[in-house]
């Protein structure tokens, strides 16, 4: 009888998962070699949508480069660009005022929370599970909306300058953003309550697609990938900016470095980053929401139209670009998916010699083909989700 | 610790080997030659009150044509960051040309393997002892170094070909 029970001889198999396809959520390609559903090996590749992002920094003014940095990570776009100005500012020594501190924190908070949504909807959908998508999706609208009511833009909103932001909160908007971020609470738990306990969740992602602490560290993972494997690091606890030290928000970790901790630790991370809007919103200090300084900010129409000094100064910034000194800067952020780092190389003058992005999805995605060894086909596509690779700044 | 103490500890313990050391704003560097880089580099990892256990980063740097006029044309930048003892630190290396072969860290921090990929890719800068030593970014069938100075931003290239050779030898695949 035994003979007749031995396994089912089987041939490897490659199979090619994108570099168009539902799973992906983007451009890239991972290549897969398989002994029936179980993954052997596997590469990926990625430069898809590379843009040249580096190099283009290279050959426009500083200011200028604040959109090219919301195409990195367009989930979590204007977090891009208030990093960005914050690296410059730190090149410069340009203080920020206290009002477009509190104002880059509510804004770089929403955004993390639409880059958890989108994680956790899409990832969802992967599963079979579409419920959750619409619930998150639509609060995803409504922080676009206040998005479009600030900056006038949804997704690619262009708001951040150098010095602060571009314009001031307008009337009313912090009680819209209070009542969002009030509903929202109750959207999370119930989103949560779909997933925490959900039988098929937990057994398909539970324990599947495991990164141990040692490797995480090792691929230098960041963000929500590194924090559910139970290491505490976070840039915005570890290497406080914009007063998030002046918050009262926790830490989320977890404990397996599992697919399952990575999904629902999002859930904890969206209602920290509430929790810092409603402080911000609660206490956003009065004043100016951009710096004085001449240097690099331009100045008010008023003075452009009316005095020959300020016409003059205008013409120089927007004709000359701002004057950045000579040195170096690696000016770290927490992005939405980890650490996001920006080396700056200044010879002096408007433009960079040098930009240099550390894209935390990229280390990230690094992981991906240690992480799904000997995994099943539908592992790896839940870990995929899981892990949130954007191509954005994958590729740059 | 301070960077400038940290630095001030590197400069200790290799003297005349350090080709370089600056700061700015607050942050500091040291400037190696290639032959020390693997030492430079377990030094700040092993030593415990130093102990950078992570490589954030590793990025080129062309500075052909810079006003500095250095005597040496690329650098790479290794941003070290010790997540227990919370901070951080960066270690160049000075390269003369692209006739230099570096040394890869890749089996001391696997990030490595797809940050050196990159800057083979973006610089012509070649890595000894790395498994899988391709393009990443672009493809294979792109001529010249895009970040390079002379490589010029309006340059068009033709469009690649399908890549049938993912699966390669590369230990971190097998």
């Amino acid at each position: 009888m035994s003979s007749k029970l031995a396994p089912i001889a089987t041939e490897r198999l490659v199979v090619n998962f994108g570099p168009s396809h539902p799973i992906t959520h983007g451009t890239l390609r991972i290549q897969m070699e398989l002994d029936g559903e179980t993954i052997i090996r596997s590469g990926c590749e990625i430069g898809y949508l590379h843009r040249g992002f580096e190099k283009q920094a290279e050959n426009v003014f500083f200011e200028q480069v604040v959109p090219y940095t919301e195409r990195l990570n367009y989930m979590s776009s204007v977090h891009n660009s208030n990093a960005w100005c914050h690296a410059v500012e730190q090149l410069i020594g340009l203080e920020v005022p206290a009002r477009a501190q509190a104002i880059r924190v509510i804004t770089s908070e929403m955004a993390r929370i639409i880059d958890h949504a989108v994680c956790v909807g899409t990832n969802m959908v992967d599963l079979g599970g579409l419920t959750n998508f619409w619930y998150l999706w639509s609060y995803r609208e409504r922080i676009y909306d206040l998005y479009e009511e600030l900056t006038g833009a949804r997704m690619m909103v262009n708001y951040p300058r150098l010095g602060g932001v571009a314009m001031d909160i307008p009337d009313g908007w912090l009680e819209k953003l209070h009542t969002v971020m009030e509903e929202m609470g109750p959207m999370l738990a119930d989103v949560r309550g779909l997933i925490n306990r959900n039988r098929i969740v937990m057994d398909r992602t539970q324990g599947v697609c495991v990164i141990s602490q040692e490797d995480a560290l090792n691929f230098g993972m960041t963000g929500p990938c590194l924090r559910a494997t139970g290491i505490a690091y976070d840039v915005r606890k570890a290497q406080p900016y914009w007063g998030y030290d002046t918050y009262d928000w926790d830490i989320v970790t977890r404990n397996n470095g599992d697919t399952y901790d990575r999904i629902t630790m999002r859930f904890d991370e969206m209602e920290q980053s509430r929790r810092i809007i409603l402080q911000a919103a609660e206490r956003l200090p009065e004043g100016a929401w951009i710096a004085e300084d001449r240097r690099v900010v331009l100045p008010p129409k008023d003075l452009v139209y009316n005095t020959m000094e300020g016409l003059i100064n205008h013409f120089k910034i927007v004709m000359h670009g701002a004057q950045v000194p000579k040195g170096e800067i690696y000016s770290a952020t927490e992005g939405g998916n980890g650490e996001l780092g920006y080396y700056i190389v200044s010879s002096g003058g408007p433009k960079a010699w040098r930009v240099r992005i550390r894209p935390p999805s990229f280390q990230n995605f690094s992981a991906f083909p240690h992480m799904i060894k000997g995994s099943m086909i539908a592992d790896a596509v839940a870990a995929l989700g899981s892990v949130n690779v954007i191509a954005g700044e994958l590729d740059r | 610790m301070e960077q400038a103490e940290i630095s001030r500890k590197v400069q200790e313990r290799f003297g005349d080997q350090i080709v370089e050391a600056g700061a700015y704003v607050g942050q500091h560097w040291v400037t190696v030659k290639p032959t020390e880089l693997v030492a430079v580099l377990h030094f700040l990892r092993d030593e415990p009150e130093l102990d950078f256990n992570m490589l954030m980063d590793i990025g080129g740097v062309d500075y052909q044509g810079h006003p500095d006029d250095k005597e040496w044309r690329f650098e790479i930048a290794y941003q070290l960051s010790s997540l227990k003892l919370n901070h951080r630190f960066r270690v160049k290396l000075a390269v003369a040309d692209d006739t230099v072969v570096v040394p890869s860290v890749w089996q001391d921090w696997r990030t490595a393997n797809w940050l050196e990929r990159e800057v083979f890719d973006q610089y012509g800068i070649s890595f000894s002892g790395h498994p899988n030593l391709r393009r990443i970014l672009n493809h294979d069938d792109f001529q010249g170094h895009p970040l390079r100075k002379d490589y010029p931003i309006n340059k068009r290239q033709k469009v690649a070909r399908p890549i049938d050779h993912l699966l390669t030898d590369d230990p971190e695949w097998a």
